[in-house]
């Protein structure tokens, strides 16, 4: 069984450490290097991009998680993670973890009273999720090897660039595990490939 | 033409279920909002004054001015959110129509109304309210709210009371779970809580919506305490802005909620933080300066 670990620093752990029970991986709560070692996979959760990053430093934890992007493990972040892996944020001078080649705006859907919920079609995965949008980001551009899995209203809310998932939503919030399902997936066939070498 | 739903009980629960594992810091301006920002908070509460000198002051404590808000909205990124009288509905709607990004219907201001809360699920913003059992946190999710915190005792520094309403809640929330439903009826009429709402939590073994400590937290081994009784996060109201050292105080206190239970990191946090707030011992507050008793 594949073990996937959630980034424990601050956010939406719960829900994703039960999504990843759900569809039949192993679940590890990451709140250290150490822990990071020992997963095959990272979902970075929801919750406040800018606390998770102070928690991120004071840990030491940056350059391990860059480490592990760097060696084709996947990594998932959801909103606040999306924001910590993409490498260019707009109008801020710099990015986090910067492993996902594309521009993400913060709070770029508006206040708490304009999150909202609504269908979504996403490639590969399904053609009616229900996506959970909060405070959220959405991903302005993108590299041209980024491959973009969803858009709403013009905007891209979901791409995958090799190892790295990133989507504005919260999968978490909703009892649909299909993209928890997809990541184990590609958790799956980054081990494949590793033996295979 | 869009098929987005706003206000909805998963958009509003689910904003304070981001908030998790967090520490939301009371400010009184700008420059407060971007050192508790810049500490690692989730969020900021946004105020004309901290607990403490509300008690201080005397007097009927109400909304603060909206110059404050829009100047702490200005200044972060993180959620603000800002308090408003209980039962004030347009104290609420002017908050709304700000676009804070939470309420708090708070006992910490003076009440406008002694026998309604608000009816928070005509709401499109979502609420947060103070609870010291179960029975008032089931009616406040009866109303709408979409996140509940413990009252505690504001203002005073001293976690007791906090500690008693997460006790009390928690212990509640567990004999639910484990009663017969035949039973629920009656203890729905005992605690003076709506059944629907008692059955979901008997169902999901679980509150329906997230639970932070609040009302007395001073120190980062107060808010380490909390989370190892299960709140699922921290507000600190004057314990910041309130203590010698404010900046150290905020980071010291947002690390020991993420790591409440690595007690050698938290030697080193609880190191040198210089004095913390001046706290209140509970039985010198005569009835009428006991917030927690407000609301019903």
């Amino acid at each position: 069984m594949v073990k996937v670990g959630v980034l424990a620093l601050q956010g939406a752990v719960i829900e994703h450490i039960r999504s990843i029970e759900a569809s039949g991986a192993e679940s590890v709560v990451v709140k250290s290097v150490n822990d990071l070692a020992e997963v095959d996979g990272l979902i970075l959760p929801g919750g406040e991009s800018t606390a998770m990053r102070k928690l991120i430093d004071r840990n030491r934890m940056l350059a391990p998680l860059q480490a592990f992007a760097a060696e084709g493990k996947p990594m998932f972040g959801t909103c606040a993670g999306l924001i910590l892996l993409a490498n260019k944020l707009v109008a801020y001078d710099s990015a986090h973890i910067a492993s996902l080649d594309a521009t993400v705006e913060r709070n770029s859907f508006g206040r708490q009273v304009d999150s909202f919920e609504t269908k979504l079609s996403i490639k590969g995965v399904a053609e009616d999720f229900q996506a959970v949008f909060i405070r959220a980001p959405h991903i302005v551009e993108v590299a041209a090897e980024v491959e973009i899995l969803a858009s709403h209203e013009g905007r891209i809310v979901m791409v995958r660039e090799d190892n790295i998932l990133g989507c504005s939503f919260h999968p978490e919030l909703t009892d649909d595990h299909r993209i928890t399902k997809y990541f184990i997936g590609m958790v799956e066939e980054s081990l494949a490939k590793h033996k295979n070498l | 033409m869009t098929n987005n739903l706003t206000g909805t009980d998963r958009v509003k629960r689910g904003m304070a279920e981001m908030q998790k594992g967090g520490v939301i810091m009371d400010v009184i301006n700008a420059e407060q909002a971007r050192i508790a920002e810049a500490a690692g908070a989730v969020a900021v509460m946004a105020l004309e004054r901290v607990p403490s000198d509300i008690r201080a002051a005397g007097g009927v404590a109400r909304m603060a001015d909206p110059r404050i808000m829009e100047e702490v909205m200005g200044a972060v990124t993180i959620p603000v959110m800002a308090k408003a009288r209980i039962g004030h509905i347009t104290e609420a709607r002017i908050l709304e129509a700000m676009g804070v990004d939470y309420i708090d219907e708070s006992e910490v201001l003076t009440p406008a109304d002694e026998e309604y809360h608000l009816r928070k699920s005509e709401f499109t913003i979502p609420f947060v309210c103070g609870c010291k059992d179960l029975g008032e946190a089931a009616r406040r999710i009866g109303e709408g709210a979409s996140m509940l915190r413990t009252k505690g005792e504001p203002g005073t520094g001293n976690i007791v009371e906090a500690v008693r309403h997460l006790r009390k809640v928690n212990a509640q929330v567990r004999k639910i779970v484990h009663m017969n439903e035949d039973e629920l009826m009656t203890e729905a009429k005992n605690l003076g809580a709506p059944y629907d709402i008692l059955l979901q939590i008997k169902y999901n073994g679980k509150l329906p919506v997230v639970n932070f400590a609040a009302g007395g937290v001073a120190t980062p081994a107060d808010a380490a305490l909390m989370m190892e009784l299960g709140a699922d996060g921290v507000f600190v109201g004057s314990g910041i802005f309130k203590s010698e050292n404010p900046e150290k105080f905020a980071r010291a206190i947002v690390q020991a909620t993420t790591h409440f239970q690595d007690y050698k990191l938290l030697v080193e946090i609880s190191k040198d933080l210089g004095i913390p707030m001046k706290g209140i011992e509970i039985s010198r507050l005569s009835a009428s300066e006991r917030m927690q008793d407000r609301g019903w």
